[in-house]
């Protein structure tokens, strides 16, 4: 196994240094002292500027944000950490709410299949829609861009987890729930002792999709409604037409959003239990 | 009847079907006495799981009634101990708190050291006095049993339900729980009503031995009476002449007449015959075993 880890860390490191390497090379911006063709003396040597750029300037750009993240001047010019706490305080404040709402209601539809029956259209019309369609409806009735963006978020976390709550809750063994039957387990305790950690894989299933879809909204979401935030910084960097930031902060929005997942992750093996 | 422990009266069950009802079993009377270890045997398909969830209040009969120490049997309770087939632990918790959920449900004000105190000496009666910390799913087959018996042994139960417990399991573990069940049972003196398939289980557990016909419409035909003396032991117990004409007895049953007794509810059959194999004369005892039992028997089961 530990071999099998090597060697899987040795390949994938191979693979970022071709990359890194490929992608280097073709967009060396031209030698200095090469001659420009008419085109390049015509477009003002632009071409430069509309290059992708290099892995090494991207890197040395990152190493810059990355030293001060937290600098604040002005509202266009925030530093890459404060971006990312905005999206990420927006990000968990919509999907706590969420899981507060959905996990008890989730427990409601599973144990009563009237519930489920009688609430299960609405589920299939709610749940297709895009989260970004309900913005508009949002900043009408909310009148705030912010708590928008938490709602979106909210609406978009609710889905996975009310239908994985209601799923774990319904197939719960039916010997365990005898097994509280024959021990006469009140409501309330059969709820907590039994039916929680046996759903609390599939709960968890569903966070952990929840937190992986409000993580690729809150980009989403933050452009529209701008003012702050990762999705905001990276629109208004495009605006500005700087790539390297751009780039960059694409890289910090996967790299948060696999720590998201990893945190879910762990919190799933928590309640993991084997048959 | 009545006065007995535990008394079943008049239970039938059928369910709705295409043509009409099926009636898996009907007029099911049943006495049984404090301390009485009961087994009940019967083609599979003829209603023992529903009797016994009928007794575990798990189910409700189409008529009849179950009175247990006078009160009426409405629903579970902790008086009623039950062993499923499939273990029934709660995977997501281990060994000792598997047992100690049980103790803690019987005696909610007890303290903790004193609840795992109690379920300890349980465990260590059924030989699992190493496994506390272990998950189900870390144990073998009867190493679960055993912790499903401990946990219904260790809420002392005034009535011990047990569905096919060993079902499940080889052979070669079988014995070793049957033997531990037997020690249980010794020192707790409860009262056990048991299903199984195996004849000769259920000749070294019981006290009575409850023969069901085939299903539909079947009936407890027979009440068969172990007088093998206790304590019995699988070894010991296959040199006593008794035994082989009790599993004989029971075998012709399954094998002869348990069809052949089914379906003819008239006033008279319904009635469960009392039987003590041993005292039966050698014609009477039936005909498919005339010759001397094989020196080593081994266990007919799947009937
Ligand atoms: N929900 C049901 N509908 C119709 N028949 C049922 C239902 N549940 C059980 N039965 C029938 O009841 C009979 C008795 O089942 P069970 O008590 O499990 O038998 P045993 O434990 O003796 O094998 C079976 O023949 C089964 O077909
Ligand atoms: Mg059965």
């Amino acid at each position: 196994m530990a071999s099998l880890n090597v060697k899987a860390v040795i390949v994938s490191l191979l693979i970022l240094l071709v990359g890194l390497g490929v992608w280097e090379a073709l967009n060396q911006p031209p030698a200095a002292s090469a001659e420009m063709t008419e085109y390049e003396r015509l477009m003002g040597g632009a071409d430069q500027e509309a290059r992708v750029p290099p892995p090494s300037q991207v890197l040395s750009h990152a190493f810059d944000e990355l030293s001060d993240p937290f600098y604040d001047a002005g509202p266009n010019d925030k530093g890459i950490g404060i971006q990312l706490a905005y999206s990420l305080y927006r990000v968990l404040t919509g999907f706590i709410a969420a899981a507060l709402v959905a996990i008890p209601l989730g427990f409601l539809i599973g144990m009563s299949p009237l519930m489920y029956k009688a609430l299960n259209p609405f589920i299939q019309v709610l749940r297709p829609i895009s989260p970004l369609a309900w913005m508009p409806l949002a900043l009408f009735v909310i009148k705030d861009s912010e708590q928008s963006a938490i709602f979106v978020i909210f609406i978009c976390s609710i889905w996975p987890m009310l239908i994985n709550t209601a799923f774990g809750v319904a197939n719960v063994r039916k010997d365990w729930i005898r097994v509280a039957q024959t021990h006469e387990l009140g409501a309330l305790k059969t709820a907590f002792l039994v039916i929680l950690p046996a759903a609390a894989p599939t709960i968890l299933t569903g966070m952990r999709i929840s937190i992986g879809i409000a993580w690729l909204v809150i980009v989403a979401a933050e452009m529209l409604v701008g003012g702050t935030g990762i999705g905001y910084y990276v629109w208004n960097e495009w605006n500005n037409l700087d790539l390297n930031s751009v780039i960059f902060s694409i890289l910090m929005i996967g790299l948060i959003g696999m720590l998201l997942d990893l945190v879910l992750g762990s919190l799933a093996k928590l309640v993991k239990y084997e048959e | 009847m009545s006065n007995r422990f535990l008394s079943i009266e008049g239970l039938s069950k059928s369910y709705p079907s295409k043509s009409g009802e099926l009636v898996v079993f009907e007029d099911v009377n049943i006495g049984i006495d404090k301390g009485e270890f009961v087994c009940i045997i019967g083609h599979s398909g003829c209603g023992k799981s529903t009797i016994l969830n009928v007794l575990a209040g798990l189910d409700t009969p189409s008529s009849g009634n179950v009175i247990m120490d006078g009160k009426e049997v409405s629903g579970p309770s902790l008086d009623r101990g039950v062993v499923f087939q499939n273990y029934s632990l709660l995977p997501w918790l281990t060994t000792l708190q598997n047992v100690a959920f049980g103790v803690k449900a019987r005696w909610p004000k007890w303290s903790k050291d004193k609840v795992n105190e109690h379920s300890r000496r349980f465990l260590e009666m059924v030989g699992l006095g190493h496994s506390l910390q272990k998950k189900p799913s870390e144990l073998s087959g009867g190493m679960r049993q055993r912790v499903s018996i401990a946990r219904a042994f260790a809420t002392s139960p005034k009535l011990l339900l047990l569905d096919e417990p060993f079902g499940a399991l080889d052979a070669l573990t079988r014995g070793i729980i049957q033997e531990e069940l037997i020690k249980i049972w010794a020192e707790t003196h409860q009262t056990v009503f048991m299903i199984t398939h195996d004849v000769d289980e259920a000749i070294l557990l019981a006290d009575r031995i409850l023969l069901m016909t085939n299903g539909p419409q079947a009936r407890v035909a027979e009440s068969v009476k172990i007088s093998i003396p206790r304590p019995r032991s699988r070894a010991e117990i296959i040199e006593t002449p008794a035994y082989y004409k009790i599993r004989n007895y029971l075998v012709n049953f399954l094998v002869a007449r348990s069809g052949n007794l089914s379906g003819s509810s008239g006033s008279a059959a319904s009635e469960t015959r009392e039987v003590d194999p041993t005292l039966l004369s050698s014609e009477a005892d039936t005909t498919t075993s005339k010759e001397p039992a094989p020196p080593r028997p081994r266990a007919v089961n799947n009937y």
